[in-house]
This record gives structure tokens, C-alpha cells and sequence, in this order.
């Protein structure tokens, strides 16, 4: 299994340029995962331990609320990576994450991670500033998103 | 109209002619619908049988007996001008106007004006289609071009934002074009209800979605400023060159030919030097404040 | 070279007369509301004789001058352009009719009009606007028409007035084109006479059967000292050294934000200036709405309308008015018209209630510009 998902791995954009060491700890951390469409890969409040790389096909991050109910704030897909919140205490979701289609993503055990990020300060950068393009990008995103630039 | 001014002295005068810019033409309406909840697209038809021919970008001034004038983009094919199509949002009391006319009825015109999308300087490259709510409709001419000559090009890709999934435009159209192989058609909204199965997020969110080679990509964006400006950057970061995008840009505009004075962007009229403009000429204006 | 002519004072009146024999109603200056100001005047009694005028930023003042002079003042309160590129004109009518809307242009304004005592600042400001209305993609017939109706009988500036600056901008004060007829002024003790240069045919014309003098080697050389002497005792000076370049480097200046503390955007500055053409449209209907009319104004880049673009204005700050203004008059106008959009008349430092300098404004920016953070970068870039 981990033979398989080093190569798939390595191609990623997420983890394009990580050297070998490391990339061999993170296939030590990883597994394949499939969803179907409408099944939730995660659920607000529960425990956030690991993050996604989506392979194939979509998913939609959302929020339930009680008088409109499930609202999408942003789709995902491939070569996307779903999921911080396994890198900030209490560790908890924020959102739902549904698949909309069939799909297929490598998730990566966060808990694990977060140990390994401890011990390898060099592995914790690689990590955190992957991360922090992600969220950057995705702040930007929401900025604009906020702005409603169609409405007048 | 004939007058007596040849009369009235020595030399230099001269008629008075009905070419004047300031005089509309009339058309008539043909048939006007809906295009989303608050847009409608009209045809129009030249009453004198004289069709426009125009270029992709370009706009004209639309008169309502009466109520006023606006400057819209011509949003139908370049390659056919009998009809004469815009699409506009119902926002003033001109728009509003233009979509209470019936068939058969008669509304004045004025163009076509402005710069086109440079669409030759693209060929050879592969090209970006960029646009944002209503910013779809003055691209669109642009993409029936395209297509049209489409050996031309390289990789095509056109990617559309809007508001919710009920304000898409044209929706038959990019579900049809999505059907080609040489297109490849994305579309986002920046908010939904879960029946929406495409895609939520901002207009660049797409870009990480498709295949161009940046260095030989020319892109053509319409929208709303600030989405532009986001989409100038990712394209940038991205390595597209700056004189290779493409931007229409809007300002007050009274008269359409320069003259009035008022859709100034630093040097540039946006009505005769625009609407499009190329980024490396509106970069450093772009970054300042009520410019 | 036709030989310069005289014309004696008392031959004013048949000079009007042969105007008025020619078809031309003639405009001029004359004393209205506590100013000069040009209107149509019928007989040389009615310009401003023996007066002059003080001006300063935001002062006007008459005064009496010692002799009779006919065109003894500076710059008038407005300049030609009210004739020319009408305040208010009426584009065209349409009517409701079965068929549709019909659409009339309506009749030009062909009156042929003299313009008597045109100073060298105000043809600039023509042949600018010329450029604008005449020689761009499109014409504006409106003004095209009425440029040609006008008959230019120029005079040379003998005194330069408190906010003049034409020296400046190349545009003055002596009268080198652009007329059809050029007076100079010569009074004493003696005589009264005026020099007459004939510019054009139809120039020419309107001299014919007036019984004129041939000037001799002391008149001229009198009128070419007064011509000088005016050139050097001009009220203001605006560097116009890489002007565009400066202000392109400097929208970010400071100096804005105290422009702005006393710009009332009154628009004033706008209206006077011999070159603004901004104008905006207004749609009229009759009550039973069977008529309507489309109408153009003159316009204001000072005024939050000017910009507006659904639901807001782009300039929506005093100090982005005025940045757009004198931006616009002294740089990007370089751009668009291959000329400055400034004369040098000074007219928008005089009308200014507050006074706002923009020969001030812009040795301010001069003094400090480049060592300001400009968003540009640095000097010289």
C-alpha cells in the first residue's frame, strides 16, 4: 500500500519539492479513502485529526443553519487540500465537508503528524508553510466573497 | 434636414449634416427576454436596413424616448450583425425603460464605440476568458469569435463567476459550449443552496483548474474592478505577461466619443480609448484611489 | 506682408458699421455687474472705456484708468467660449408619433458674430478646443458651426493683469495667429489710434471703404514696446518643466490634502476656464410626454455627479476633485491632446473664492514632489 501512494504522492502540488525523508513520513501517515457522493468526509465540532488531498472529484464545505439549512461557502477539488483544524488546538471542525460526487482523496493522519512535527522542527516548517499558502489563498478567496462584488 | 447656412456669408461654414455623432439612429426592438432575474438580452433591427457591424468589446449608447441614455456592451455575434443584441442589467431608470419596450418598438442607437478585445494579438497563444456577473455579456462576442476561427488559438478556456447559480448568464449557451472538446467552460458562484452541484468560489479559484501555458496566454476579463484586479494578479503570479491582459473597464459616460469629459481614467476616455485596455496601461492607475 | 494699417479712434464707429454692414453681430467687452465682461454691444460706447481691473486670487476689482482707453483691462470675467461651446445647448427633439419616435435636429445657430478684442491666451484657449471638438475622431457640429461664424478681431495685451501667467504657457500676450484682424492700442495725449494687422480675407473685408492710414516706423516700434512691456510684467509664472512627468509622480502628494482643506468644489475655477468642456446630458418631456428633448450642459470634474457610476461616485473626496482638475489641465491633457489644457489667464486664480493658486499649487508640489513617497517610486524613475 505505502509503495503505491509514494509516487501519487510525490505529485501533488501540496507536496511538490518535500524531500524524500520527509515525504517518506508523510506515506507513512497516509492512506487512500473514497466517498460517495453525499457522504461526509468531516463534521463540525468533531474531532479534527487528519486532512485531506482531494484526488479526484468534488466536495463541498458547509454550514448547517436552522433556518436556511445547509449553506456551501466553498467547493473543492482535485489537487486541493481540505482541513486545518488538526494543526490549531482544541482541534476541532469548524465546517461539514461533503462530498458532492464520487470522491476519491489520500487522507493523512494529523495526530500523527502533529508528533512527528514536534520531534522535526525542519518537517513542522515544510508543513506550516503549505499550510499557510492554503489558508492565505483561501482568505483572500472569502475577502473577496465577503465584498459581493455582483450585487450592484 | 436641409438649412440655409450656405447663404449666410463667406467661406469657411459648414453643413450641418446628419452624422452628427450626438444624433441616435433608430432600431427596432425585435424581441427582448430574460435572461436571469435581474437581466434581460434585446435584438434589435435597423429601421433604415443599414446593419452595425462591430467588433468584439465595442458598445453602443441606447436612447429611450424621453427617459435618457446609457452606454451597454454589444453582447451578440460579430460574425452575425443583422441582429443587434445587448444584454443589460435592469439597475437605472434607461435600463428599466429598455425592458418595458415591445416588440416593434423603436429605440435609439449610437455606435458602435470604443476599443474591441485585441482578439488578433491572441492568435497563436492560448487564450483565458475571465468574467464576473454581467461582465459575461461584453466577452461574449469575443467567444463567438474565438470559436469561430478556432484553429487559430490554442487551448481556449473560459471561466464565469456570478453571484448565485440563478444569475448565471446565457446558462444554454455555456452548457452547450461545455459540450465541446475545444473549450473548456468552468463556472463558480460565490454563494449557493446544496442543490447546486458546480462549483462555490471566487472567479480565481478556477484559475489553479485549468490548463494554459502562461508565457504564450492572452487573457480577456470583464467584471466587476475589484474582481478584476484579483484576477490581473493570480494571472500575473501565474506568469501570464502583463501586456497580455485585457481588461473592460467602466466609468460614467455621458456622450461616448470623448467629447463629454466625464469617463476619464488618468489619460485615457474609457468610451474611445477603452472600454478595453491593456493591464500594462491601467496597472499603475488601478493601484490608486479616485483616480 | 500686408503693411500694417491705422486705425484712428474716431473711426470706431464705422469700423462697427461696416462689422453690422458685413452681417456680424458683434460681441465685446463691456461693464456689466461690477466687471468686464463680453456681451453683444452695438456701438463703441458701450465697451469699457477708460476702465481696468485689478486682479488677485479670489479679487476683482474695476478701476479707472488715466486715459481712454478702449481695452485698457485684463482678462474678462468669462471668456469666448460661452459663444463658442454653448453653456446650455439643445442636441436634438423627438417626437411620439405612430411610427415611433421622431427625431429632429435642430436649427443651428448660424448668426455670424465678431468677437472684439480677443486677447492672445483666449485664441490658445480656441485653437484648444479646437483640437478637442474639431480635430478629434468626432466633431462637435454645435461648436464647429459657431467657430466658423466668428469673426476674430484680436488685441494685444499691453498690460499683463495680477494672476496672469500666459508667458508660462507659451500662449501669450502677444497675438501671433489666429485672427482675422489684430488691434493694438496706442494712446497719449495726442492721439488715439489703434495698429491693424489684417490676418485674413475675410479680414480685409470688413476694412474695405474705411479710409485707413498707413502706420509708420514710430507707431510700430511704439506698439512693439508695449507689447514687450506687457510680456514683462506678468503676474504669475508656472514652471512648466516636465510638468506631466512631476504631477504623474505625485498623485499621492500631501499637498492635495491641503488643497482640499480650502476647495470650496464650487466649480467656479471650471466654468471660467477658457478650455474645460466637460458636459453632461438632461432629458426633458413635455406633461403630455409627446415631446422630448435632449439637452447638454456644461459640466464640472468638481461636482460628485461628475463620476458617478451606479450606486456611487469614483471621486468622491474634495481632494480627488481637485487632483483630477489641475492633474487633468496640466498633465494628462499633454496625453490626451498633445498640448497642456492651461493658458495661462489666470481666470480660474481670480474667480476663486478661496483663492486657490494653481501656479501655487503646482510650485508646491515642485519644491517637495520628488522628495515625497510617491506609489511611482523614486526621482527620476
Amino acid at each position: 500500500m505505502h509503495q503505491t501512494l509514494e509516487p501519487i504522492m510525490a505529485e501533488q502540488p501540496f507536496l511538490k519539492g518535500l524531500d524524500a525523508e520527509h515525504l517518506q513520513l508523510l506515506v507513512g501517515c497516509a492512506s487512500n479513502v473514497r466517498y460517495e457522493a453525499g457522504q461526509y468526509l468531516l463534521r463540525e465540532s468533531e474531532e479534527a485529526n487528519q486532512f485531506y488531498i482531494i484526488r479526484h472529484g468534488r466536495v463541498a464545505i458547509e454550514v448547517y443553519t436552522p433556518n436556511r439549512g445547509p449553506i456551501v461557502i466553498e467547493t473543492l477539488g482535485e489537487g486541493d487540500v481540505l482541513g486545518w483544524s488538526w494543526l490549531v488546538p482544541p482541534y476541532n471542525w469548524r465546517f461539514d465537508a461533503r462530498a458532492i460526487e464520487l470522491t476519491r482523496a489520500i487522507v493523512l493522519d494529523g495526530k500523527c503528524l502533529r508528533g512527528k512535527c514536534e520531534q522535526d522542527y525542519q518537517l513542522g516548517y515544510e508543513l506550516l508553510s503549505r499550510f499557510l499558502q492554503i489558508i492565505e489563498r483561501r482568505l483572500q478567496a472569502t475577502r473577496l466573497q465577503l465584498l459581493d462584488v455582483y450585487k450592484d | 434636414m436641409k438649412t440655409d447656412i450656405g447663404t449666410a456669408g463667406p467661406g469657411r461654414q459648414t453643413e450641418p449634416t446628419l452624422d452628427d455623432p450626438i444624433l441616435p439612429r433608430m432600431f427596432q426592438v425585435r424581441r427582448i427576454f430574460s435572461e436571469t432575474a435581474d437581466s434581460f438580452s434585446c435584438e434589435l433591427q435597423p429601421s433604415d436596413g443599414e446593419v452595425m457591424h462591430f467588433s468584439p468589446g465595442q458598445f453602443n449608447m441606447l436612447y429611450v424616448f424621453g427617459v435618457g441614455e446609457i452606454p451597454i456592451s454589444i453582447s451578440g455575434n460579430p460574425d452575425k450583425p443583422k441582429l443587434l443584441v445587448h444584454t443589460i442589467r435592469s439597475v437605472g431608470p434607461a435600463s428599466k425603460a429598455i425592458r418595458r419596450l415591445k416588440r416593434g418598438d423603436l429605440i435609439g442607437v449610437r455606435g458602435p464605440y470604443g476599443t474591441g478585445w485585441p482578439v488578433k494579438g491572441a492568435e497563436g497563444n492560448d487564450v483565458v476568458i475571465v468574467a464576473g456577473g454581467i461582465g459575461l455579456a461584453p466577452l461574449r462576442p469575443l467567444i463567438y469569435r474565438v470559436l469561430a476561427e478556432r484553429e487559430k488559438y490554442g487551448r481556449v478556456a473560459l471561466l464565469v463567476g456570478a453571484r448565485t447559480p440563478g444569475d448565471i448568464l446565457f446558462q444554454r449557451q455555456l452548457e452547450r459550449w461545455r459540450g465541446r472538446l475545444d473549450i473548456d467552460v468552468l463556472v463558480t458562484v460565490d454563494k449557493a443552496p446544496r442543490s447546486w452541484r458546480g462549483n462555490v468560489g471566487v472567479v480565481t479559484s478556477l484559475i489553479p483548474k485549468i490548463r494554459f501555458d502562461p508565457a504564450t496566454t492572452t487573457a480577456f476579463v470583464c467584471g466587476p474592478e475589484v474582481m478584476m484586479r484579483f484576477t490581473a494578479m493570480e494571472l500575473e503570479v501565474r506568469g501570464v505577461p502583463t501586456s497580455n491582459l485585457h481588461f473592460s473597464l467602466e466609468r460614467n459616460m455621458k456622450c461616448g466619443i470623448g467629447l463629454c469629459g466625464h469617463c476619464q481614467l488618468g489619460p485615457y476616455f474609457i468610451c474611445k480609448d477603452g472600454p478595453v485596455l491593456g493591464l500594462d496601461k491601467i496597472k499603475k492607475l488601478m493601484a490608486l484611489r479616485e483616480i | 506682408m500686408e503693411p500694417k494699417l491705422v486705425l484712428d479712434r474716431h473711426q470706431f464707429d464705422t469700423f462697427f458699421e461696416s462689422l453690422h454692414k458685413h452681417g456680424y453681430e458683434i460681441i465685446g467687452p463691456t461693464l456689466l455687474d461690477g466687471a468686464v465682461v463680453y456681451a453683444p454691444v452695438d456701438s463703441p460706447d458701450e465697451l469699457p472705456v477708460g476702465w481696468t481691473d485689478e486682479q488677485q486670487g479670489g479679487v476683482y476689482r474695476l478701476k479707472r484708468r488715466g486715459d481712454q482707453a478702449l481695452f485698457g483691462y485684463s482678462a474678462a470675467a468669462h471668456s469666448w467660449k460661452k459663444f463658442l461651446f454653448l453653456p446650455t445647448l439643445k442636441l436634438f427633439e423627438a417626437y411620439r408619433t405612430s411610427g415611433g419616435p421622431e427625431i429632429r435636429h435642430p436649427q443651428p445657430d448660424v448668426r455670424r458674430r465678431a468677437f472684439l478684442g480677443v486677447r492672445a491666451c483666449e485664441i490658445a484657449s480656441m485653437e484648444i478646443q479646437d483640437r478637442i471638438l474639431i480635430h478629434g475622431t468626432f466633431q462637435d457640429t454645435a461648436y464647429v458651426q459657431a467657430r466658423n461664424a466668428a469673426l476674430i478681431v484680436a488685441v494685444q495685451c499691453l498690460q499683463s493683469g495680477g494672476t496672469c501667467f500666459c508667458r508660462s504657457m507659451n500662449t501669450g500676450p502677444e497675438v501671433t495667429r489666429g485672427y482675422d484682424l489684430l488691434l493694438t492700442e496706442i494712446t497719449g495725449p495726442q492721439k488715439h489710434v489703434f495698429i491693424v494687422d489684417v490676418g485674413t480675407d475675410r479680414g480685409a473685408g470688413i476694412l474695405e471703404g474705411i479710409a485707413l492710414a498707413k502706420a509708420d516706423e514710430a507707431d510700430l516700434k511704439h506698439a512693439g514696446d508695449l507689447v514687450d512691456e506687457a510680456a514683462a510684467h506678468m503676474g504669475r509664472v508656472l514652471d512648466q518643466n516636465g510638468i506631466k512627468e512631476l504631477l504623474y509622480r505625485n498623485y499621492e502628494h500631501p499637498r492635495w490634502e491641503e488643497v482640499a482643506k480650502r476647495c470650496l468644489t464650487c466649480t467656479n475655477c471650471t466654468i471660467v476656464c477658457p478650455t474645460c468642456f466637460c458636459t453632461t446630458i438632461e432629458d426633458v418631456t413635455d406633461l403630455p410626454g409627446g415631446k422630448a428633448e435632449r439637452w447638454r450642459r456644461w459640466d464640472s470634474c468638481f461636482t460628485l455627479d461628475h463620476s458617478y457610476l451606479h450606486g456611487g461616485c469614483v471621486r468622491c473626496s474634495g481632494l480627488s476633485r481637485y487632483r483630477q482638475w489641475m492633474t487633468h489641465k496640466l498633465a494628462t491633457w499633454i496625453d490626451q491632446f498633445g498640448t497642456s489644457g492651461c493658458v495661462g489667464c489666470g481666470r480660474c486664480i481670480t474667480w476663486c473664492p478661496v483663492g486657490i493658486d494653481i501656479t501655487e499649487e503646482t510650485a508646491a508640489i515642485r519644491s517637495s514632489g520628488d522628495a515625497s513617497s510617491s506609489i511611482f517610486g523614486k526621482k527620476g524613475e
